[in-house]
């Protein structure tokens, strides 16, 4: 065996790289063609949304309409997006009182007096479609993920059901659908979107408190507003890439 | 290389197992790796023709103004401008496709009406609340009320 240290290398790294090749080959050869969506390019859109707290009414229509639009179960604790109402006292910003009751289905029935010295608002909560989704990082078999236009969806036939997800996500907007067994979220009405209709929150808001962006289109109104408003996203300490932007958003707020 | 060629039936063995591990890994994957797997990412590219397959609920405005022309001139000026229809008829994407098969239920105003204008504290100040008891009594709010354009009082109105 006369052989040294440099041949060796060489050897290995021919091998290496053989190796390698033969993979991405084979792969290559394995997975076809990508499906075709006729009329909707996935590469030239990437979706966010904007929710104004200061138009947001608490009347509940968004929770409504997107368990409709998207089948999710009426009983209670099973959400999509939901409002939260939140009642800071003194302007003590670390401890609010928050509540939402049904997730805000049936409305906020009354329950401060005016003029308690405190202030309230009601935050309408969803899937952030982070563009560095900590549930997609977490999934061990691919059932969750970004879709190339910025949507966070869950492939439903791959999901075992292991929750992994459900705990990662900071926003906690992930459930497990009690009929299937496999994780639920927002997907931002992809169905709709992708058929250039608005999502059905959007839909029925009444105060335009919510709106749907393509922060790919230079024509959408969203940069428009993000260059005029101060925005912030939730949670930005936790380097989600979130694509909700909120207006008004009070420090309170969790 | 005689120490490494000396042995040549088990090199032979041992490179054939090989092989048929590594047909066998081959095989396995082609079999449980579903179609689409990792086009666009690690995940099945055919999720999301699948998430796009769902229904729609909501029909959008662009349907309802389609035959019911009438209602945005009505609304045109009005508080209730850029709401959009199915914000308080609900979803009627069923009755956009087959409005014979599927009618549109009238909402109720009482109900209706309050779920956005009765007094909440943590409402915007500056958007009109009432309280519809102390308001109206047991009257409805499109008895006086024109729905599309509230501040359009109907013919009658106190």
């Amino acid at each position: 065996m006369n052989r040294d240290r440099r041949d060796f290398l060489a050897q290995s790294t021919k091998l290496l790289f053989l190796t390698g090749a033969a993979q991405l080959g084979f792969e290559a050869l394995l997975r076809g063609e990508p499906e075709a969506a006729p009329n909707y390019k996935t590469t030239d859109h990437w979706w966010g949304m904007i929710i104004d707290i200061e138009k947001c009414i608490g009347c509940g229509n968004c929770v409504r309409a997107c368990k409709e639009e998207n089948d999710v179960p009426r009983e209670p604790y099973y959400f999509r997006t939901w409002v939260e109402r939140y009642h800071v006292p003194d302007g003590d910003i670390e401890r609010p009182q928050v509540d939402s009751p049904n997730g805000g289905y049936d409305g906020f029935p009354e329950k401060y007096r005016a003029g308690d010295g405190a202030k309230s608002f009601f935050v309408p909560k969803m899937c952030n479609h982070c563009a560095h989704s900590p549930c997609v990082q977490v999934c061990p078999v691919g059932a969750t993920f970004e879709s190339p236009d910025g949507v966070v969806l869950v492939d439903p036939t791959y999901c075992l059901g292991c929750r992994y997800c459900v705990q990662a996500c900071p926003y906690g907007c992930r459930y497990i659908d009690p009929r299937t067994h496999t994780v639920d979220k927002c997907s931002l009405c992809y169905h709709r979107i992708t058929k250039g209709l608005t999502t059905a929150c959007c839909e029925a808001c009444p105060t335009e408190a919510r709106v749907l962006g393509d922060l790919k289109d230079p024509k959408d109104p969203i940069h428009e507003f993000l260059r005029t408003h101060k925005v912030q996203v939730l949670k930005p300490q936790m380097a989600t890439g979130s694509k909700t932007y909120y207006n008004g958003l009070d420090g309170s707020v969790r | 290389m005689k120490v490494l060629f000396g042995h040549k039936d088990h090199l032979v063995r041992m490179a054939a197992l090989f092989l048929a591990g590594i047909v066998v890994f081959l095989v396995l994957k082609a079999v449980f790796v579903p179609k689409g797997f990792g086009v666009y990412g690690h995940y099945r590219a055919g999720a999301l023709e699948e998430n796009r397959a769902h229904p729609v609920a909501y029909a959008g405005r662009a349907a309802c103004v389609e035959c019911h022309s009438d209602v945005p001139e009505t609304a045109k000026g009005g508080g209730h401008a850029f709401i959009r229809c199915e914000a308080c008829h609900g979803p009627l994407a069923a009755h956009a496709g087959d409005p014979g098969e599927h009618q549109a239920v009238r909402p109720e105003s009482k109900v209706l009406c309050a779920r956005c204008h009765a007094p909440n504290v943590a409402r915007p100040a500056r958007f009109p609340q009432v309280d519809p008891a102390e308001h109206a009594g047991d009257e409805a709010c499109t008895a006086c009320h024109t729905a599309h354009n509230p501040r359009q009082q109907k013919e009658g109105a106190k």
